[in-house]
């Protein structure tokens, strides 16, 4: 097998970090075992389950759909940069804990950060919304509800914080 | 003590590190130096191995090692039997257990025949197409029926008509029952359960340590002590040689309690070998093929009753799809015969069963472990029995409750656990009677479904009933530690999946210490912070392991309390423990923190009283004398669009009953996830074989897990009937959600479409869509 390999430049969590890597390498491989930021799951790696999924420029994106050498230049969000510093959450983090909205802890990372982008675009969703939202994203032990409230919690608690 | 957390719904002490990704899973573990590992899989279900020319492989850049099942040598065994046969009269049992590596034949798809170890996964896989595989395809077997035929094929030599076993269990006498019974129903059953579907497939990593000569195994499992163990027996080591870690664990369900699989047998030997560290991590494809399942039941059942709808005796004679191997023996067949017996009084029980082999993956417990199917009969004939006898569905229920004085009730067959089937408690018609109420079964018939059916809407409601065995034997065991610093330390040999040990065994605790739960830090599934332990299943944890914490605190309470009181000159009685200290009653100033008796229970110097113990600690374990059963009843409101089939559950209430509860928050959310796994099952995951025995929707693309959007939101009632087999009083509740959930989709949807009218019955489970509108559309 001939390799080809690419000198990268990708912005995590606002670090910025050069590496060359082989070119079928798969960024959901890269972020966790060549940046050893592991905390990006994954699940399927066919685009379903969404245990992977990071912010790409500020968009949810499944990271075991993409090469290593496609995010060269881009920023990415992983489940690392969410909280403010190690004693702290991110308010859905909060939400979540405070609903119990996990249980194994496997598919949350990608849950945090698909709700993340959707509470950006949203900040009064129905539930009928957050489900939609949710829908790509596979969770096995909960049966969702929980995770359902905590992101009806977290939005009904910006909105009070912000008024 | 002031507060109580134990029954609070106090949030989970392991979220923090959960949500912020600093959380170990098995594929987060990185060592230097560590290899590779991929397997190659058949890709056929049944054939003879004529060879395996593995040499191009080795030869490949970056390709360390490539190992077959000769390469294996004198290490290549059969597997364990995990569960022998409990004590049934004339059982026939023929184990045949998996192997490490195929070895003359390969018996289902995605049975490992060699294994690649190379400086990257990448590389692994890539040597996998360098390996030249002849294999001589056999028929395959895979219709339960013809299997059973003198002219089927057999999966392994010798076992004519693929029997792997035959069971039977009955009490009264049937025959007698059926002879004076005024109505006589026979149907046939067809239950099918799927793939747990972790969203963390299974992962291994082993690493040999030459000097210290110690094997350290990071494996996803749910029996962290039986893996030590056994691994020590096979690799030749001691097991103080061997530390098994079961790190957090991204769901489990049931499969990964199974061992050995052949990659758990094969790494840490080739860890030891290469002396280097080895992972192998499985991929989604993988886990379709070499992590176990549950699957099809066929029954043949015959129920027979009096004319006021009072069951007199059951019969049931059913068929068991075991797969390839037989490794955990017949818990699976068992607790689908001992289930079946639900909440009612079934007098006479005459029920048979035979376990096939056929060339599929293996079969072992997933969540609910058989219970399903035996729930599926028993449900189906009365649903069958209240419309020919004119009952209402909910009212023949009631007739056949066992009723609050029968306990401890026996059923005078043999469960799982090897002991009677026996009931420790139970009163079931409040369940029942709060279920119907919070569904408003009656305003629904009455009033809402005739109301809807007018404007030409699908609307049918569904109740059905089921009970669960859980917190079974041998036992558990808690060691419970007062740090230094005032913390508390628990150990537990179980492993953790998700079900908030970390916090439910810290609530058991903190209010015998006086301690807050975030003070107490749990290990589970480290077999070098806990020697003994049979694991997490069989929803046990909180039961078995939750009542050694509990014992295990109730003795270091007693040691703080010995020792504070020798500090103050005053009596046991006067001292309170609370916030992390020990205070003299009404004496304020008069405390001494928890951390400085640690100290002081463990002194540098000096003489100490003969008989005395260091540290404020203290090793207990619990065994309970038998399961402890829980029930339920499950109802649903549910539409069914007429044109297209899919349903939308409009109303889902869960009353359950499983003692004292914990958390009722972790509670909710075990109940939750459970019900969206019986949805799964009951609407959209089902397991499709061809004729070959491939399995045709090996993706999550193709086997339809429920989404956000098909899990219904449930509401939760309890009623609470203590235990009498453990001091908590509690019974599990991790199985509870997924079992009733297959007949209650049935029941619904025939009620919405009307189909009783037409004759038309739901006898298997899984449905979907399209098998709705074939069943719907028949004899029309």
């Amino acid at each position: 097998m001939t390799t080809d390999t690419h000198d990268i430049a990708v912005t995590v969590n606002g670090k910025v970090y050069k590496r060359t890597v082989e070119g079928r390498l798969l960024l959901s491989d890269f972020i966790r075992h060549d940046l050893s930021l592991a905390g990006t799951h994954v699940g399927c790696e066919h685009g379903v389950c969404g245990a992977c999924t990071i912010l790409f420029d500020g968009v949810a994106a499944r990271s075991c759909l993409m090469f290593a050498a496609q995010a060269n230049g881009h920023s990415l969000e992983t489940v690392e940069g969410l909280a403010p510093d190690p004693e702290h959450l991110h308010p859905l983090q909060e939400a979540m804990r405070d609903c119990h909205g996990l249980q194994c802890g496997y598919c949350t990372p990608g849950i945090l950060m698909t709700m993340k982008a959707f509470l950006e675009e949203t900040a009064s969703p129905d539930e009928a919304q957050v489900r939609e939202a949710l829908s790509g994203n596979l969770c096995r032990c909960t049966g969702y509800q929980h995770i359902v409230d905590a992101v009806l919690l977290a939005a009904e608690r910006a909105r009070g914080s912000s008024k | 003590m002031t507060t109580r957390s134990f029954g609070a719904p106090v949030t989970r002490n392991e979220d923090a590190r959960l949500l912020s990704g600093r959380a170990l899973f098995v594929d987060d573990v990185e060592l230097p130096g560590m290899l590779y590992a991929a397997f190659l899989r058949s890709n056929v279900a049944h054939a003879r191995i004529n060879s395996i020319d593995v040499s191009e492989a080795r030869a490949r850049n970056g390709v360390v090692a490539v190992y077959t099942a000769e390469d294996l040598g004198d290490y290549w065994a059969p597997g364990p039997l995990l569960v022998p046969p409990p004590p049934i009269k004339d059982i026939t049992f023929n184990q045949r257990t998996q192997v490490p590596l195929a070895k003359d034949k390969v018996r289902h798809v995605g049975e490992p025949l060699a294994v690649v170890l190379a400086e990257t996964r990448y590389l692994a896989e890539d040597a996998l197409s360098d390996i030249a595989l002849d294999l001589e395809p056999l028929p395959a077997v895979v219709d339960l029926e013809k299997a059973l035929a003198d002219t089927s094929a057999c999966v392994h030599d010798g076992v004519r008509g693929n029997l792997a076993a035959l069971v039977r269990q009955s009490r009264g006498n049937y025959a007698a029952a059926r002879a004076r019974a005024d109505r006589i129903i026979s149907r046939r059953f067809l239950y099918d359960h799927g793939a747990s579907s972790p969203i963390e497939t299974r992962g291994i990593v082993a690493s040999w340590d030459d000097r210290a000569g110690r094997l350290t195994v990071w494996d996803t499992t749910q029996a962290p002590v039986f893996l030590r163990n056994g691994l020590a027996g096979m690799l030749g080591l001691s097991e103080r040689q061997v530390r098994v870690i079961a790190p957090f664990v991204g769901g489990g369900f049931g499969p990964k309690i199974m061992l050995f699989y052949p990659e758990e047998v094969v790494i840490p030997w080739a860890a030891m070998k290469l002396n280097r560290p080895v992972k192998w991590i499985e991929d989604r494809l993988e886990h379709f093929f070499a992590t176990t399942h549950e699957r099809g039941q066929t029954h043949d059942a015959e129920i027979a009753l009096s004319a006021d709808g009072r069951i007199l005796g059951v019969k049931d004679i059913f068929l068991h799809d075991t797969g390839a191997y037989n490794p955990y023996g017949l818990t699976v067949p068992i607790n689908s015969q001992c289930t079946l017996l639900g909440p009612y009084v079934i007098p006479n029980y005459d029920s048979t069963f035979r376990a096939i082999f056929t060339n599929k993956p293996i079969v072992t417990p997933y969540r609910g472990a058989g219970r399903q199917h035996g729930v599926f009969v028993i449900e189906r004939l009365l649903d069958i029995a209240a419309r020919e006898l004119g009952i209402d569905r909910a009212e023949i229920r009631r007739r056949n409750l066992i009723p609050p004085d029968a306990f401890p009730y026996d059923n005078e067959i043999i469960y799982q656990d090897f002991a009677p089937l026996s009931y420790d408690s139970g009163n079931y018609e409040p369940i029942l009677d709060k279920a119907l109420e919070m569904i408003g079964y009656h305003h629904f018939l009455a009033e809402e479904q005739p109301r809807l059916r007018a404007q030409g809407r699908h609307v049918g409601v569904g109740v059905v009933c089921y009970v669960e065995g859980t917190g079974i034997g041998p036992y558990e065991g808690a060691k419970v530690q007062v740090q230094n610093n005032g913390k508390v330390s628990i150990a537990t040999g179980i492993g953790t999946q998700g079900q908030g040990h970390f916090t439910v065994f810290a609530q058991v605790a903190a209010d015998q210490l006086g301690v807050s739960v975030r003070d107490i830090d749990i290990v589970t599934g480290d077999t070098d912070q806990f020697y003994w332990g049979a694991g997490t299943f069989a929803s046990r944890g909180a039961v078995v392991a939750g009542n050694a914490v509990n014992e295990a605190a109730k003795v270091v309470r007693q040691k703080i309390l010995k020792l504070a009181a020798e500090h103050f000159e005053c009596a046991e009685e006067d001292l309170e423990i609370i916030d992390g200290k020990v205070s003299v009653v009404g004496v304020p100033g008069q405390s001494i923190k928890l951390g400085e008796l640690a100290v002081r229970a463990n002194p540098m110097r000096g003489a100490v009283k003969p008989g005395t113990e260091p540290g404020l600690e203290s090793t207990q374990y619990f065994g309970p004398s038998g399961g402890a059963t829980a029930s339920g009843v499950h109802a649903m409101i549910v539409e069914v669009d007429s044109q297209t089939f899919t349903l939308e559950v409009l109303k889902y209430v869960v009353v359950h009953d499983c003692g004292t509860v914990i958390n009722p928050l972790i509670l909710a959310g075990q109940i939750h996830g459970g019900v969206a796994q019986g949805v799964g099952n009951a609407f959209y995951e089902q397991l499709v074989f061809d004729e070959e025995g491939q399995l045709l929707n090996a993706s999550l693309a193709d086997y339809l897990l429920p989404t956000s959007l098909e899990a219904p939101r449930t509401e939760i009632g309890h009623t609470v009937t203590p235990s009498p087999l453990n001091p908590l009083g509690v019974k599990g509740a991790g199985e509870a959600g997924a079992i009733p959930v297959g007949p209650l989709f049935a029941q619904a949807i025939e009620d919405a479409l009307g189909l009783a009218e037409r004759k038309i019955e739901l006898n298997e489970i899984p449905l979907s869509p399209t098998r709705l509108f074939e069943l719907a559309s028949q004899q029309q």
